[in-house]
């Protein structure tokens, strides 16, 4: 049990790498990576959304949709599920930690249309996962989302003082250099199986 | 099809969303947090720049500092009396006058004056060419590198390179002093923006080096000092330095001083006035005397 939860873990981070090998949450990954601290403090919220979020969506699906058997509306009530709870986390922060919700600053609204997070849900009622491997899968697929998007603003910011050519200035070359990343990233695939 | 479906599937996912609004309107009064009316209100008279100047994260962050009291109501450097005024309004105090501010570069180092050590052709950004052996291309480690990273950080376009060194456009400088985090030599400073009297050098190389790489750098030999009426300028660590609390904006250490490093905008503006002056008069003499 305990070598199963680890291996999922490893597998969201690694293997099934939301936006190298899944390519969800493309969105932030290009637009919070110019720098390195912006991007951890996307990342740090992010893993503390997913795994909120899949908890909420593990119950959501478990005790309301199956036993309506409405599990074909899935999608719309995960939806629900997590602009609320994004909305909610929000309001506790700001008043139970006021540094904390400084330090997550806009990051934390913007997570609500980061579809990675609809994406990790989605999977672990796929793949038919319990609540603790929900949890952890979340946890692994947010810290999977964080390395790739601190590792990616790395390689931006040593980009941008590189002579590139005119045509491939600001997104074209961020893009290539994502593309290389998700290559690379190929290297573990087929690494655990679950 | 039964209908009891439709209606299940609306009645269970329209529940959610009520419950969940619901639950998020009782959660907003609970966790409301009571934000102080002067904040908003400080912040809409503020200049909403966000160059933080203050010392605080934005206007937003300045305008809570002023609200809790933690800074005065002139903290804004870029707003000056006018917003100090507004501000004091809000907050019930009268705002003291606040002597404005203005930077200056401490660099005269211009293409003629300096000299070179090598030719740089890396990347334009001064922080990348400090990190070199030398601390840059210039002949004087201290100098004025020219590439304008102050520049590009003055959101007021009162900073320009002339002749390969920073210059400063006090009438536009509102002293936020961006440009003084900005420049890797630490060239920049503040000085009152009535007192016209400036020392260009920073170098604090021995006279006999500073010579060899700059012909108006400071070179530390105390005339200024001897010359000041109102012991307001001292040379420390081979660099003349003025102490603007003291200084009554004479001339006379600008005037003295056998290097020109130290300079007066008034008196340098009159000179100028007479060498056009005299030059304009050469030029309607007749030119009887050049046969």
């Amino acid at each position: 049990m305990f070598v199963r939860l680890i291996l999922i873990l490893l597998a969201g981070i690694f293997v099934n790498n939301y936006i190298l090998s899944q390519f969800l949450g493309i969105c932030p990954f290009l637009g919070v990576s110019k720098r390195v601290e912006t991007a951890a403090g996307m990342g740090i919220a992010v893993i503390f959304v997913i795994t909120l979020a899949c908890a909420a969506t593990y119950l959501v699906y478990n005790l309301i949709l199956v036993p309506l058997g409405l599990e074909y509306l899935y999608t719309i009530a995960f939806i629900l599920v997590i602009a609320a709870l994004v909305q909610f986390v929000e309001m506790f922060i700001k008043k139970s930690s006021p540094a904390l919700y400084q330090a997550l600053g806009v990051y934390l609204p913007l997570i609500t249309t980061n579809c990675a997070v609809l994406g990790v849900a989605v999977s672990n009622m796929q793949v038919g996962y319990n609540f603790i491997e929900s949890l952890v899968s979340g946890i692994g697929a947010a810290g999977g989302f964080t390395l790739a998007i601190v590792l990616f603003a790395g390689i931006r910011e040593r980009i941008e003082f590189n002579d590139i050519p005119k045509a491939f200035e600001g997104f074209p070359i961020a893009l290539i250099g994502a593309g290389l990343m998700s290559v690379s990233f190929l290297g573990f695939s087929g690494l655990i199986k679950l | 099809m039964e209908i009891i479906n439709v209606v299940t599937a609306v009645a269970s996912i329209g529940g959610m969303g009520v419950v969940f609004g619901g639950f998020l309107g009782y959660a907003s009064k609970i966790f409301a947090v009571e934000v102080d009316p002067k904040v908003s209100k400080i912040q809409s008279v503020l200049p909403g720049a966000n160059c933080g100047g203050c010392g605080y994260p934005g206007c937003a962050g300045c305008a809570t500092a002023i609200a809790e009291g933690k800074a005065p109501v002139n903290a804004c450097p870029v707003g000056g009396a006018k917003v100090a005024a507004l501000v004091g309004e809000i907050m019930g105090v009268s705002a003291e006058e606040s002597e404005p501010q203005v930077a200056f570069v401490k660099c005269n180092g211009t293409c003629n004056n300096a000299k070179m050590k090598y030719e740089y052709k890396g990347i334009s950004d001064c922080a990348f060419e400090a990190q070199l052996s030398g601390g840059g291309a210039k002949g004087c480690a201290y100098g004025c590198l020219g590439l304008g990273n102050c520049v590009k950080v003055c959101a007021f376009g009162a900073l320009s390179i002339k002749d390969g060194v920073a210059v400063v456009d006090e009438e536009k400088c509102v002293a936020c002093g961006k440009c003084l985090e900005a420049c890797p030599k630490g060239l920049i400073q503040f000085k009152p923006k009535n007192k016209k009297t400036a020392v260009r050098c920073s170098s604090k190389d021995f006279g006999k080096e500073v010579i060899a790489n700059c012909s108006t750098g400071c070179i530390g030999c105390g005339i200024c000092e001897k010359n000041c009426k109102f012991d307001a300028i001292h040379v420390e660590n081979n660099l003349a330095v003025i102490d603007y609390t003291k200084c009554k904006d004479c001339g006379l250490c600008a005037m003295k001083c056998p290097k020109h490093a130290i300079k007066n905008e008034r008196i340098e503006a009159m000179a100028a006035k007479k060498a056009a002056e005299a030059a304009a008069a050469k030029a309607a003499a007749p030119a009887g005397d050049s046969k």
